[in-house]
């Protein structure tokens, strides 16, 4: 890890002379070329790097639209619509662009899924998953903000609504949501605010980025079996094992989000966001992008008062609290053991969270009423209770199955008998189990 | 430079550092402030604007809409049936007492005079048209109530805007208003 000797040799001249005064190249090769990863990696592990290439895809895509974009409620609709139609390849920077949003959407909740299924939270690693809730926030604030810029009908009730949200904290609420507007209501100096803060907050997802990274090169990896890494045996170099791994899922990843580029652009959109923002007519049916779904039904869920908190308040810190949570997740879960490969009974609960979650996303997708209600309430009791109460208690009382002693070891027996598995045990006889 | 020289006397670094600190944490202070304060609404934004509209051509059971202040405002000449309709409600079936009216004490109750533009004129209901929910605008002559009903969540308003099933914490408020005329309303 950190603490391994660096074994980055310059080759040639001007190499040398970098090196002794600013060691830039030999950073990279620790961190990328020669850095050790567990050798059971699987493709659940691929999706950070898959983050890494979204965010460069959309920082990219960004800067090029804000080039053609106008963010003044008279012509932004139509700047869009330039884009679209008369800026050259225009049309395919914005479908990456929205459509990118969404991907890194998919790509961002398989990661974290990823990190609750093998336990990645746990110690040594609290920092760097609360990093990687933090870089969550940004990346919900700034997709927000981006919904809006096209000011679409969508775009604009979606701001009042999320916006709209601050109100419900008595006394502060008001002026908290006057000053995220600038006015009474959704207007120019909304627009204007949002569009510089989309254009900000990338930066600064970067910068938590950075941080993560660094958090994650100091613990170093988790790997499916939640067993720390012990020899030289356990690890792998970056490259060419880890760059050929990502890069491959990169290459499937990025041949998917091109279908939908090019096939299904508008699929995750709304088609209500092609109607031009009207402050006097709200759409029959106000939905929040896809990946914001889970959240929305969750708000919706709280119709009923709760002693002094009422039910819009209570619909509102129910919903921050669904992320908020997740800062607290390395606390909850008492387990010692990592990875839901050695927990059977969490393994369970695991994919019923997942499946719960999605449920949640569904349900956010559908009218607030009836049986609907009854079904999202049922389903935010589930998402609050796997964090509050299943996942501390289970700790406790869950028998585990027996861990590995060391990653070798666990490569070593799923591989049964055959040729390479002969070739590792040979290279390492002292983890043979 | 030793560590013992902050416990004795006062020295002239101790005086700088204090200084120095000071003017910092005031120098912050100042300089962010006007970082926060162009957030707020700005001059024009904020121009308190009236605005006149003929309601003439209002017959019972007609409404309009006009934008006010950036948000839409219902100005409604209710029938009698409305009228009697949200009269018949008692004060406790309500979800909010509070008749959210500019136009009188704010302790008073949603009556529906009070919710109205008062005696003699209890046909006209002017209200801002944003549920007080998350802010969508209602549509007009839906919902169990006969009155508002909100397509975002849910939320039922009565006759008199007042909200009566729901998650929508208040009434729709009635913004500060005045017959200018029998058929000019000015709003603000």
């Amino acid at each position: 890890m950190s603490s391994d000797h660096s074994t980055y040799q310059p080759a040639t001249g001007f190499g040398k002379w970098m090196d002794a005064r600013l060691p830039l190249m030999r950073m990279v090769h620790d961190s990328f070329v020669s850095y050790p990863v567990p050798r059971n990696l699987n493709y659940a592990y691929t999706f950070g790097g898959i983050l890494m290439v979204m965010l460069v895809v959309q920082l990219l895509t960004g800067i090029v639209l804000a080039m053609h974009y106008a963010a003044d409620t008279a012509i932004a609709f139509q700047s869009v619509e330039k884009i679209m139609r008369d800026v050259n390849s225009g049309w395919l920077l914005r479908y990456m662009h929205a459509n990118g949003a969404s991907f890194f959407f998919v790509a961002v909740y398989i990661h974290i899924a990823r990190g609750m299924y093998y336990g990645s939270y746990k110690a040594p690693r609290e920092v760097l998953w609360i990093l990687g809730v933090v870089i969550l926030l940004l990346m919900m604030a700034t997709a927000f903000m981006g919904y809006v810029l096209p000011w679409g009908q969508m775009s604009f009730w979606g701001a009042t609504v999320i916006t709209g949200f601050f109100t419900a904290f008595p006394g502060i609420g008001e002026p908290i949501q006057q000053l995220l507007l600038g006015g009474f209501a959704v207007d120019n100096p909304t627009l204007n605010r949002f569009f510089s803060l989309h254009y900000l907050l990338p930066f600064m997802i970067t910068g938590v980025v950075i941080l993560h990274v660094w958090a994650l090169h100091v613990t170093g990896q988790t790997n499916p079996t939640g067993v720390e890494v012990k020899s030289k045996t356990d690890t792998v170099p970056f490259t060419p094992y880890a760059t050929v791994k990502d890069g491959l899922a990169m290459s499937v990843f990025l041949m998917v989000f091109a279908y939908f580029i090019f096939f299904m652009p508008n699929f995750l959109g709304h088609a209500d966001n092609y109607i031009p923002a009207d402050s006097l007519k709200t759409p029959a049916h106000i939905v929040p992008e896809w990946y914001f779904l889970p959240f929305y039904a969750i708000l919706r869920a709280i119709t009923f008062n709760i002693g002094p908190i009422d039910s819009k308040l209570g619909g509102v810190l129910a919903m921050f609290g669904s992320i908020a949570v997740l800062f607290v997740l390395p606390w909850l879960d008492t387990s010692k053991v990592r990875s839901a490969v050695y927990r059977p009974w969490y393994k369970l609960f695991f994919w019923i969270f997942v499946a719960n979650a999605i449920f949640l996303g569904w349900l956010g997708a559908k009218p607030a009423e009836g049986v609907y209600t009854t079904m999202a309430q049922v389903a935010t009791l589930y998402y609050f209770a796997f964090f509050l109460v299943i996942l501390p208690v289970l700790g406790l009382i869950e028998t585990p199955k027996r861990l590995p002693n060391s990653i070798t070891e666990a490569v070593l027996a799923k591989k049964g008998g055959n040729g390479g598995a002969a070739a590792s045990a040979a290279a390492s006889p002292e983890t043979r189990g | 430079m030793t560590q013992s020289e902050g416990a004795g006397e006062p020295t002239r670094r101790d005086f700088l550092y204090i200084a120095t600190g000071m003017a910092g944490v005031v120098g912050a202070g100042s300089f962010a402030w006007p970082f926060i304060d162009q957030m707020r609404p700005d001059a024009s934004t904020l121009a308190v604007s009236s605005i006149e509209v003929n309601v003439e051509a209002l017959e019972p059971g007609m409404s309009l809409t006009v934008k006010w202040r950036g948000k839409p405002v219902f100005i409604r000449n209710r029938t009698e049936a409305e009228i009697e309709e949200a009269k018949a409600v008692a004060l406790s079936d309500l979800k909010d007492p509070v008749a959210r009216n500019a136009n009188i004490s704010g302790a008073a109750e949603a009556t529906d005079i009070d919710r109205s533009a008062g005696e003699g004129k209890e046909n006209w209901l002017v209200m801002i048209g944003v549920c007080t929910h998350l802010g969508c605008i209602p549509l007009g002559q839906a919902g169990d109530f006969g009155g508002w009903f909100c397509p975002c969540h849910g939320s039922h308003y009565d006759t008199a805007g007042r909200i009566r099933k729901g998650p929508a914490p208040q009434n729709l408020p009635v913004p500060v208003f005045s017959f200018v005329s029998d058929s000019v309303i000015k709003i603000g």
